[in-house]
């Protein structure tokens, strides 16, 4: 049986080039990157190499990469590291703008500063899953320090306004920095803290050109494993001049923001992952993806009833189907699928662990019941016309036996 | 994740579907929780001689009703109110923690069956 993979949100295959690319640092140039001798230097030139393929790519200085285990740590570094850095030099009171549908890398950082004293709001989405912009502006208090937006959205792919975003942020800076200058000396106190803008491009920088300078971003988090490159290992854009206070001390990495030993087999594959995204290629890779789900939502229109696609096609990844199959649970979808070696995920509640419906399709406004139901397909570059044909093919008699089972579902 | 027991027993479940000449039904869970489980039985002298379910929910809630329709049928109502949840799922080779409750549900609309059977004599 060929399996199917259409779960690329979780997780890419490592790309061929890229992994040719590590190789060498594995058992060759296995130095470590900070030791002074030629064994650390050749581990170092592979990581300095990686780091200006990212910041090319990110479009930002290589000093202001830092090279993390990961998204997840680099949104911890963002959050905390942040208000760390804002509490020591004595800032207090401090306000935090996130959505309600940021990963758990985000929302679980912020409600462990809410118990530090700072107040976070979360901003709703519309109903294809994207923040509004001018919810932001309407949630800008004069103790603002951060906000933080998911540049896509992992579960319905939406893609949200960050150069918008990051403008208003940029505007209500200049203005409060400016009234400032106007103020007496005697008068006006402490100069503004400006607020930081932080995005979570891990779903994003597959697709999108993440160019931090043109969308006023003052630091990104993203993982090399999204992207076709290895697991355990991302980065942390860090704009310079923006307060960070590191998470963990040691061997003083990073400037000391990020102790550790380089992962440098690790960080080369990072390097030769993003290079794959330049504007051309990733051009020409989101055309066919795109071109693939296209193919795989008249199929299911086709041959699959009432089902309801959650993702907007005009404001998403090219990746994201994501769809609710009423009648049908999501983890028995999931399941039967796999049982046929076909890959997709599902926010349903029986799949979580936590048995609460995905909050994101709630905050999308989504009934529950609904939301139970959905399956999530993330396309790849490398999925063809026989691999979606065949998904639907498996898929259709999936959910008319299992709509057929439940008691509840008009037949 | 799941036993073979589980999985033979999700892809290809025992006594499943509607009854039209059911003695009683009973039914348990919402859809809200994502688990609905419908019992029909059909019961002659106090034995239950036949059973079906439906079920809306995870393979989980599949595969515990479909074992447990397995369990019942042949044996005497007060037999069938004795099986525990805990037998259930060592009947499927064990559940995953988080999907303990499943189970439950079916024990529940087993018991919700019998007692509307009971109730109507």
């Amino acid at each position: 049986m060929k399996k199917i993979y259409l779960d690329h949100s979780a997780t890419t295959p490592v790309d061929k080039n890229v992994f040719k690319a590590m190789l060498p640092y594995f058992s060759d140039c296995f130095g470590n990157a900070s030791s002074i001798h030629s064994f650390g230097a050749d581990a170092l030139t592979g990581t300095d190499k990686a780091r200006e393929q990212v910041a090319n790519y990110l479009h930002c200085g290589p000093s202001e990469v830092i090279f993390t285990s990961g998204a997840t740590e680099s949104d911890n570094l963002a959050i905390k590291g942040l208000i760390g850095a804002l509490r020591e030099r004595g800032v207090e009171k401090m306000h935090i703008i996130t959505s309600i549908v940021e990963h758990d890398a985000v929302l679980e950082p912020c409600m462990e500063m809410v118990k530090t004293g700072i107040e976070v709001t979360y901003l709703p989405v519309k109903a294809n899953g994207a923040v509004d912009a001018e919810e932001v502006r309407k949630a800008i208090k004069d103790n603002t320090v951060l906000v933080s937006i998911m540049w896509a959205n992992s579960e319905v792919g939406a893609i949200m306004p960050i150069r918008e975003i990051g403008k208003i942020i940029k505007k209500h800076n200049e203005r409060k920095l400016k009234n400032w200058n106007n103020t007496r000396p005697k008068e006006r106190g402490e100069k503004p803290t400006p607020i930081y803008f932080h995005s979570d491009a891990t779903q994003a920088i597959n697709f999108v050109q993440c160019d931090v300078n043109w969308n006023y971003v003052d630091m990104l988090s993203m993982s090399a494993h999204k992207i076709y490159g290895p697991k355990g290992v991302g980065a942390f854009y860090v704009k310079k001049g923006v307060p960070i206070k590191s998470l963990q001390r040691g061997g003083h990495q990073e400037g000391n923001l990020r102790s550790g030993t380089y992962n440098s087999s690790g960080i080369v594959g990072l390097g030769a992952a993003i290079v794959q995204l330049d504007k051309k290629n990733q051009e020409k890779d989101n055309k066919k993806v795109a071109k693939m789900r296209d193919l795989l939502v008249s199929e299911i229109e086709k041959n699959i009833p009432d089902a309801i696609l959650n993702t907007d096609r005009k404001n998403s990844t090219p990746a994201h189907a994501h769809y609710s199959f009423p009648g049908a649970e999501g983890e028995s979808v999931l399941l039967a699928l796999d049982l046929e070696g076909i890959a997709v995920s599902t926010g349903s509640a029986c799949s979580s662990g936590s048995l609460k419906a995905s909050h994101v399709l709630i905050a999308m406004g989504i009934r529950t019941e609904i939301a139970h139901t959905s399956i999530r397909f993330t396309l790849g570059k490398h999925n063809t016309e026989t691999d979606i044909r065949t998904v639907v093919k498996k898929l259709a008699p999936i959910i008319k036996r299992l709509r057929k089972m439940n008691p509840v579902y008009d037949k | 994740m799941y036993s073979k027991k589980v999985l033979e027993h999700f892809q290809n479940p025992h006594n499943q579907g509607k009854m039209d000449d059911a003695s009683a039904v009973g039914e348990d869970g919402s859809q809200a929780c994502g688990d609905v489980v419908k019992f029909y039985l059909k019961v002659k002298n106090n034995i239950i001689t036949d059973v079906m379910f439906e079920t809306l929910g995870c393979a989980a809630a599949i595969a515990s009703s479909s074992a447990l329709t397995d369990m019942v049928k042949g044996k005497t109502i007060d037999e069938a109110l004795k099986i525990t949840k805990n037998q259930l799922i060592d009947e499927l080779g064990g559940l995953p923690a988080p999907k303990l409750h499943c189970s439950v549900l079916g024990v529940d609309a087993l018991h919700k069956a019998i007692e509307n059977y009971k109730d109507q004599r």
